[in-house]
């Protein structure tokens, strides 16, 4: 006796005219549950993919609202939703596209506190995170369940997806034992994205999600796919487990949910919290320009001049810091900003690192110099 | 000569340049070429302590050098080496 309605037999003809779906698959789906980290760039097509496909149970994860940068490639999102829980714009998007599942929105950060409560029960979890430490909790999170963990990560034009398993494969920690210090990794805040990107690795994860949940084909257990949006090119690289393997080797050292953010040195959730003594903010500098002059260090990329700039600002990229330093001198005052005070906080450590005292930050960047100091600045 | 592949983040210590040749019979080797053209990526590669940093992942053809023999591995001269970025983003 079948569980689908008259209107889901239409609703999911094409998947019941595929043999290796059929009426049993689409059954399958129905009775199936995945929970997705994040609702972001990847996020948005693993969403509205899985639920086109009839997952049954859709859990969402997300603590952020929706902006308007985000639109760019956060294809789930509106210019109607801005302002809102991108939760529950993701949620009544899912369901506008199919009311024949059930999806439930965590509205809270992924933490070592909540994560074995939101994630049991699922079948699958699929990273659709921006951050390290999300992505080694979700990573453990797995493991420890014995779920797969269906991986994806982005930056600029470059695209990684693979299906980690302990049970079955490797994990995450097999490729990845631990993260690159914060200073040697910039994010896609940083650096950039193409907007397309996440489209593409994030379906690609759905696919392999809904080919696991079938049990069809072959999946990337035990493989990475490597993706150039530049080249147009995909490469695969050979994963085994790794015998020493923090969480799935063979003496393992991580047996329950850690600190990650400690682990990772950086917070995974964008928060206030992480405060510098060195930091000054965009006031404090209009009035600091007023009596003295200090250098200005543009830590940004050449091109991100055209957007927006301080008057007489000195750039040097922040990649091309270290190897420029006989540019500046210690004697003199600096002032680092970047776009938004991330880089110039990596800059200023590079800059402490090699002797520099008299630093500062611009906390909040250019952006926040765009918002309370010249307005006629964009802030992007 | 082996090609070396250079991922996206790592370019900014390259000059900017994707892929080189470099002189070396063994991953390590070319690895060391790289390192003493671009010291700069002395910090990606290896801790405070000289040790080569966990999250480093160095790839021949569609093999982790770790599953062949590490650092030692053989290079044919039309062998390419790939360094695998660690990304987040999402």
């Amino acid at each position: 006796m079948t569980t689908l309605t008259d209107q889901e037999f239409l609703r999911y003809s094409r998947h019941l005219l595929i043999p290796e779906v059929g009426l049993s698959g689409q059954e399958k789906l129905k009775a199936s549950s995945a929970l997705i980290i994040g609702t972001g760039g990847l996020g948005s097509p693993i969403s509205l993919y899985l639920a086109a496909a009839g997952i049954g149970r859709i859990g969402i994860v997300d603590y952020d609202v929706v902006d308007s940068s985000n639109l760019q490639r956060q294809i789930i999102h509106s210019e109607e939703t801005l302002g809102m829980l991108k939760v529950g714009s993701a949620r009544t998007r899912m369901l506008g596209l199919n009311p024949f599942i059930q999806v439930d929105a965590y509205n809270e950060p992924f933490t070592a506190e909540n994560a074995m409560q939101i994630a049991t029960g699922y079948d699958i979890i699929i990273d659709g995170t921006d951050n390290f430490p999300t992505r080694y909790l979700s990573n453990d999170v797995a493991a420890f369940l014995g779920i797969p963990n269906v991986y994806g990560s982005i930056y600029q034009f470059d695209g990684q997806a693979s299906v980690f398993d302990a049970k079955n494969g490797p994990c995450y920690r097999c490729l990845f034992p631990a993260p690159p210090p914060p200073h040697l990794v910039p994010s896609c805040g940083d650096g950039g994205v193409l907007g397309i990107l996440p489209g593409t690795i994030g379906s690609i994860q759905a696919t392999e999600a809904i080919k696991m949940l079938l049990g069809i084909g072959s999946s990337l257990l035990g493989r990475l796919l490597l993706y150039n949006a530049l080249d147009m090119s995909f490469d695969y690289v050979n994963l085994k487990k790794n015998p020493k393997c923090p969480v799935c080797g063979e003496n393992p050292t991580i047996t329950e949910l850690i600190d990650y953010e400690e682990f990772c040195g950086v917070p995974g959730h964008h928060t206030e919290e992480w405060p510098s003594e060195w930091d000054i903010s965009a006031l404090e500098l209009k009035e600091m320009l007023e009596t003295s002059k200090p250098i200005l260090l543009d830590v940004r990329e050449p091109h991100e001049r055209q957007i927006s700039d301080l008057p007489n600002s000195v750039n040097i990229p922040y990649g091309e810091l270290a190897s420029r330093l006989s540019e500046l001198n210690t004697a003199q005052e600096i002032v680092i900003f970047c776009r938004t005070g991330n880089r110039s906080l990596h800059a200023l450590e590079v800059l402490l690192g090699a002797g520099f005292r008299k630093l500062k930050n611009l906390e909040g960047g250019i952006n926040e110099w765009a918002e309370d100091v010249d307005t006629s600045l964009p802030i992007y | 000569m082996p090609i070396i592949k250079i991922p996206t983040p790592l370019r900014p210590h390259t000059d900017g340049k994707r892929e080189l040749e470099l002189e070396g019979k063994t991953a390590g080797e070319v690895l060391a070429a790289l390192l003493a053209l671009y010291p700069d990526l002395n910090d990606h590669f290896y801790d405070e302590k000289g040790e080569m940093r966990k999250f480093v992942n160095i790839i021949l053809g569609e093999s982790h050098i770790r599953d062949l023999q590490g650092l030692d591995t053989p290079l044919a001269d039309d062998d390419i080496l790939r360094i695998l970025a660690s990304i987040s983003g999402g």
